[in-house]
């Protein structure tokens, strides 16, 4: 179903957006260590549309934290874009989140009482876009996830699929390399969540944006180009949609 | 971003206006409390020192008895005319020397009577405590070496006993003595303590002690010092002076006072800037309640948007800008608080100033000190919630509820 890696190059290793190499994650002190994560290693590719599944307690919320930048492994390397994340500051990973990651939550998480249009702008205030470029490219955003016409509703007065919509056009806005999607469609019914994975699978063919998505449900799973299991913390399988099935 | 921070602090205001406003009614109360004391305070003093200086910052007076503090003195030794001429004689710089001694008397003219102080004086009297007659004349010489039995009357003292008769040349009685009116003072209204300074009745000073006192005594002396030397340097002469003058032995303490303009204005305001201090700081308790309490809707506040940090943070907001936001958000809030306490405070101000009768004085100093206190204050109280919320985990606190 997905558009991806069909006539993309070879050359993988100039292309690698996301690099994991044997991390692993341990929570807690003494005798009440968790280990969430037990030697991944994990790669993406540019223009990607991974979709990673697995049991609560799987380790994959843990992964995607790691991968959102908003974590650091206890043990291995994380290599974003050529760049080694485990040296990296608290505001330094900020700052590359700023520049090349979009989050789309299960619980949207969105600004209460904000109008779409300013919950879409938030990413371009941190980046210090002037409000004209600002507003533009929100309104662009928003038309890209098919809102136009509801840029002044507060998240209150949206259904759940046009809060998700607003989430997704505010992880875009800022038109990152790597979108991380936690559960998108976990709050939504089949008929939303038809229309989000859609609109995923829009962004990853026509912007080439690489997709990584956690999930549930095997058919949301199925809009991926690549479907990577997690179990006990390790990697069970790593298939690839087209060839596998 | 520090523009964006405060749109989005007043949004958030705005948001929970009630709230918002109870938080800074606190700052509001303390800024307002401390503007009105100091104001009110300071038009009070001003009062007073404006009076004090239309006497003339020159004015020394010399008064009998010790001096034990602020208002306090010993059973005083009175001066004599004496001592009047001696500095006069002695010191330099010495514009014009007045001797005064005063009673208390009934003044009677016709069927009308009217309670005054009576002065006995000379001219030097007018022209220490600068006042000139509206009509009439001033004593003579030989008036005064005499004791001539005359007067000179006040505004007050002329409306009550002759109302619209012009009392030049008329007789008014003193006690037992009849004396004739040969001036009338320039009217000059209240004094700063409240008393009419046209109720008086000015007399030759050798008249007032044969005909009423009896007594050869000078209750104060006014020196007036020209005006191109110091008042301190007269002051210690006029000290030196009368200690020999009245056999002051070396080690005993002085049983007279001179005290300038500096000291009496000093005594008479004295009480005004104590309760002022006293009252600031009732004010400045208020404000620091106030900043707590701004401390506690900021840390509920941060609570509250525990997600919304959490989505700030994860959309790549930097430590220091999470604080900014917050930080600015109780700033804004405090300096609200400040700039109402500013308005409520200059308003009544002005009303309280009409009610007391003391002139209004804006005083910018305090209400730019206030200003800052307040904004201080929100900076002060509002950097432990902000750095709460820049410390927070991101992860934590997007799955917050």
């Amino acid at each position: 179903m997905s558009c991806a890696d069909s006539e993309r190059t070879a050359d993988v290793s100039s292309r690698t957006v996301i690099s994991l190499k044997g991390v692993t994650k341990i929570y807690g002190k003494g005798q009440a260590i968790t280990e969430a994560l037990r030697g991944i290693d994990f790669l993406v590719t540019e223009g990607e549309f991974v979709a990673v599944m697995g049991p609560s307690g799987s380790g994959k919320s843990t992964c995607m934290n790691i991968l959102g930048l908003l974590d650091t492994p206890t043990v291995g390397t994380y290599t974003f874009k050529n760049i080694e994340i485990g040296r990296l500051s608290r505001n330094q990973r900020a700052l590359l989140r700023r520049h090349y990651l979009g989050f789309v939550f299960q619980g949207f998480n969105l600004l209460n009482r904000t109008s779409a249009l300013e919950n879409v702008e938030l990413p371009l205030i941190y980046r210090g876009f002037p409000a004209t470029v600002r507003r533009a490219s929100a309104l662009r955003s928003l038309e890209m996830v098919g809102l136009h016409g509801w840029e002044t509703h507060t998240p209150g007065e949206l259904s759940g699929g046009q809060q998700q919509r607003v989430a997704i056009a505010r992880a875009i806005v800022t038109e990152p390399a790597v979108l991380l999607a936690d559960e998108p469609t976990g709050n939504l019914d089949t008929i939303h969540s038809r229309e989000i994975m859609e609109l995923l699978i829009s962004l990853n063919c026509d912007q080439g944006i690489t997709v990584v998505m956690i999930t549930h449900e095997p058919e949301m799973a199925a809009y991926a180009s690549r479907v990577v299991h997690f179990r006990d913390g390790v990697v069970e399988s790593d298939v690839r949609n087209g060839r596998a099935s | 971003m520090l523009w964006n921070a405060i749109l989005l602090s007043l949004r958030e205001i705005k948001r929970n206006i009630l709230r918002s406003f109870l938080t800074i009614l606190g700052i509001v109360i303390g800024v307002g409390a401390v503007i009105v004391m100091v104001t009110v305070g300071g038009g009070a003093t001003a009062q007073v020192t404006e009076q004090i200086a239309s006497l003339g910052s020159n004015l020394l007076m010399v008064s009998p008895g010790k001096r034990m503090g602020p208002g306090q003195s010993t059973t005083p030794t009175p001066f004599k005319i004496g001592d009047v001429e001696a500095i006069a004689r002695n010191v330099s710089s010495v514009a014009a020397v007045a001797p005064m001694a005063t009673q208390s008397l009934m003044a009677i003219w016709g069927n009308e009577n009217w309670s005054t102080t009576v002065t006995g004086t000379d001219n030097e009297y007018f022209k220490v405590v600068k006042r000139s007659l509206q009509s009439g004349r001033l004593f003579t010489d030989s008036e005064l070496r005499a004791g001539a039995a005359i007067c000179i009357m006040g505004e007050t003292v002329r409306k009550k006993l002759f109302g619209g008769q012009n009392p030049l040349g008329e007789k008014i009685r003193l006690k037992k003595l009849s004396c004739e009116v040969i001036g009338i003072l320039e009217a000059k209204g209240q004094s700063s303590m409240g008393t009419d300074q046209d109720d008086l009745v000015v007399i030759p000073l050798r008249t007032l002690q044969r005909r009423l006192s009896g007594n050869q005594y000078v209750d104060l002396i006014q020196v007036s010092v020209r005006e191109d030397t110091s008042t301190e340097r007269v002051k210690a002469d006029i000290e030196r002076l009368m200690r020999e003058h009245r056999h002051i032995a070396e080690g005993n303490d002085d049983d007279f006072n001179v005290m300038d303009m500096k000291e009496i204005a000093a005594m008479l305001t004295g009480t005004t800037k104590t309760l002022t201090a006293l009252l600031g700081a009732v004010a400045a308790v208020s404000l620091l309640v106030g900043g707590i309490g701004i401390m506690n809707i900021m840390m509920v506040s941060v609570t509250e948007r525990t997600r919304e940090i959490g989505i700030r943070l994860a959309i790549g907001a930097l430590e220091r800008e999470v604080l900014l936001q917050f930080l600015v958000e109780a700033v804004v809030l405090s300096s609200l608080g400040g700039v109402i306490g500013i308005v409520l405070a200059i308003v009544s101000s002005v009303v309280l100033a009409g009610i007391l009768q003391v002139p209004f004085v804006f005083n910018l100093g305090i209400v730019v000190i206030a200003f800052l206190f307040s904004a201080a204050v929100g900076v002060i109280f509002g950097y432990f919630p902000a750095l709460k919320a820049a410390r927070m985990d991101p992860i934590e606190a997007l799955r917050h509820e």
